[in-house]
């Protein structure tokens, strides 16, 4: 009762034309952020903080928030479209989502990742509303074994990305690994892996890795022939280019398990929208009817990260307003913006300034469906992208890929970087090697690490510290069950092969 | 016997894995803060290096090669390495002629050598989409890009 009266005091608050104003210029921001490479929404919310200066604080923290969650629903334009992951959450929608378009059904993968964003992106606004406080505590509980455990369990997710073979999907994973490893080390400051280039201090950005392996390379596949791959069929009329009632039941499941594994993963400060695309990609491969044909243009493969993706930012609100914690650049910045205005975010941030709590909340359900009516009707001028002919569409695609590189630090390195992680996506193309592990081992590395020195560091060396906490325990069971059970699988069919030859 | 490019990539990532242990052991295994800068990495390249012998050997187990996969002819691949030179030329003089004129460059070379589309129609493409990328991203979106003597 107490959480519908204060829903009523948000949507009070939310619903005047000034705040629904902002709250659409904010969704609008945010989808234009998500779909162009090179301009992430901590830039576009950093940019805009001075101008909020003046606003109210209420509007101005619904506007900010909006351009968070609304570069979420634009984020996966490019992905299922070019191939060309704008940020590390939208990798996985890469996998499924580009094989759709390939075949004629980039509407349907555009709609339903408008679909799935509504549906987890809501089910994250209630889960902010009902369970923030509570959650927030339990996440509190979170130290660094249960973070390695989460990281571990997050790397199990190889078994579902590795395709025909393990062998290449593990050694991917920990060429990734190593990548993220390359700079300087967090705890003595010692260089390493850096060739003798300062440039490399800092290590590599995620996004110049993924836009080299995913987009350079699938350029250089489409080069082999003249003309180009036959690879962009656009169906014409509207229907075609919306996902059907069929698509809509198949995704039932994966609307659940994204919004449920991405709101869960965003409340832990840290984990991320990218762990929740890759855990919720996985759990929909594990419980599918039809696990080997994910990588192919399964419709699930692309509802249940890209539902996940949204779900999350709900989450991520959390720690930010009920304990103070930033997850990711995007709400330290939102953090920035409060305390610059004079609001401490804290346990007593809904008792001092419940206009602004739950005003926010109720604009982020206005804002969702705002997000909705926006992006459907653009699914079928998205989809005409495709139509372009190759010869135009790929110097595109190389053009934003280096603005994309590029804007992360204004750095040439970064560049040339791009080209050589191209060669190395071609070559991994060219020998079967799968691409996902390695940006799964690059994105998780750098926490993995600090996570388990922290861990040892704590327990004096001991790595008992990580199966004797009950939680950390629970998750390293349940990687080993992931890993395991691919052998479990082979025995089976092997023994049932047995058997039928018997007979 | 299994196929040769199996062979190929577990020999190069066995010899990345023993550099990458090699490199590891060069660095301190423990700090006074616990683990060290060498403990991480060490690890990956034991890991890398012992995968790398389990590809050779599944490989060298492997009856015959994988006949259903499409063998490449080196045409191919040819032509996606030349798109590739092109796109490290243009990098190499996005600094001297800027993102504009590098971007018309590298769609001239694309168009004419790799597809032999007329000249036209080459030129048309690389105009538009340096003039597009410059509207979008310098004029709407403010970002700075790399430019030439001339400003853009």
């Amino acid at each position: 009762m107490e959480a519908l009266t204060n829903l009523l005091l948000g949507f009070s608050v939310a619903l005047t034309p000034g705040n629904l104003f902002w709250c659409f210029v904010g969704v609008f921001l945010g989808t234009v952020v998500g779909i162009l490479p090179g301009l992430g929404p901590a830039a576009t919310i950093a940019m805009l903080l001075p101008l909020t200066f003046k606003m109210d604080h209420t509007a101005a923290i619904i506007m900010l928030a909006g351009i968070y969650y609304g570069s979420k629903y634009g984020g996966s334009t490019t992905s299922i479209l070019l191939n060309v992951p704008g940020e590390s959450a939208s990798v996985v929608t890469c996998l499924d989502g580009y094989q759709m378009a390939r075949q004629g059904r980039a509407g349907p993968a555009l709609g339903i990742s408008a679909i799935a964003s509504f549906v987890a992106g809501t089910v994250g606004v209630i889960g902010l509303m009902l369970i923030a406080p509570p959650v927030a505590r339990f996440a509190l509980r979170f130290g660094p074994p249960e973070y390695f455990a989460l990281m571990v369990l997050g790397l199990t997710m190889v078994v579902f990305l590795a395709g025909r073979s393990m062998i290449k999907g593990l050694l991917a994973m920990l060429v990734g690994l190593w990548l993220a490893g390359v700079g300087t080390d967090l705890f003595t400051a010692e260089s390493r892996f850096t060739f003798g280039h300062m440039e490399l201090l800092d290590g590599i950005d995620f996004v110049v890795v993924s836009i080299g392996i995913f987009a350079v390379a699938e350029v250089m596949v489409n080069m082999e022939s003249r003309g180009g791959t036959e690879l962009f069929k656009v169906p014409r009329g509207i229907r075609n280019l919306m996902p059907t009632l069929k698509d809509l039941k198949d995704c039932r499941f994966a609307f659940l398990n994204g919004s449920v594994i991405g709101f869960l993963i965003g409340v832990l400060p840290g984990a991320g929208s990218t762990i929740a695309s890759f855990l919720s990609y996985g759990a929909e491969k594990a419980f599918s009817r039809y696990p080997e044909k994910f990588g192919t243009g399964v419709i699930e493969g692309v509802a249940a990260p890209e539902g996940a993706n949204n779900s999350e930012t709900g989450g991520a609100l959390v720690p930010l307003l009920t304990l103070g914690i930033p997850g990711s650049n995007a709400t330290a910045i939102l953090l920035a913006a409060l305390i610059l205005w004079g609001i401490k975010p804290g346990p007593l941030l809904i008792q001092d300034h419940p206009a602004l709590f739950w005003g926010l909340v109720s604009s982020m359900y206005v804002g969702n469906v705002m997000l909705l009516v926006l992006n459907l009707p653009l699914v079928p001028l998205f989809a005409q992208i495709l139509r372009v002919p190759y010869f135009i569409l790929y110097p595109g695609i190389l053009g934003i890929s280096v603005v994309g590189v590029y804007s992360v630090s204004n750095s040439l390195f970064d560049v040339w970087m791009l080209g050589l992680f191209g060669i190395l996506g071609y070559a991994m193309r060219k020998l079967d090697f799968p691409a996902a592990p390695l940006v799964l081992g690059m994105v998780l590395g750098d926490g993995m690490e600090r996570a388990l020195r922290q861990s040892l560091m704590m327990s004096q060396g001991h790595l008992s510290v990580i199966v004797t906490r009950p939680l950390s325990a629970t998750m390293i069971c349940l990687a080993l069950a992931i890993l395991i059970m691919p052998l479990v699988n082979k025995v089976r069919s092997f023994r049932l092969k047995a058997v039928e030859q018997d007979v | 016997m299994g196929e040769k490019k199996e062979l190929l990539s577990g020999i190069c990532l066995g010899a990345f894995g023993a550099y990458v242990s090699i490199e590891a052991l060069n660095l301190p295994y423990v700090s006074e803060f616990g683990p060290g800068p060498g403990f991480f990495p060490l690890w990956i390249g034991i890991g890398l290096t012992l995968l790398s012998l389990l590809l050779i050997l599944a490989n060298f187990f492997a009856l015959t090669p994988d006949e259903s996969r499409e063998r490449q002819s080196r045409l191919s691949i040819g032509r996606a390495l030349v798109g590739w030179s092109g796109l490290i030329l243009a990098i190499g003089l996005l600094q001297w002629l800027g993102f504009g004129l590098s971007l018309a460059l590298l769609t001239l070379f694309l168009i004419l050598v790799l597809e032999r589309r007329p000249l036209w129609t080459a030129l048309s493409v690389a105009i538009g989409l340096a003039l597009g990328f410059h509207v979008i991203f310098v004029l709407a979106l403010g970002l700075s890009l790399p430019s030439g003597p001339w400003g853009f």
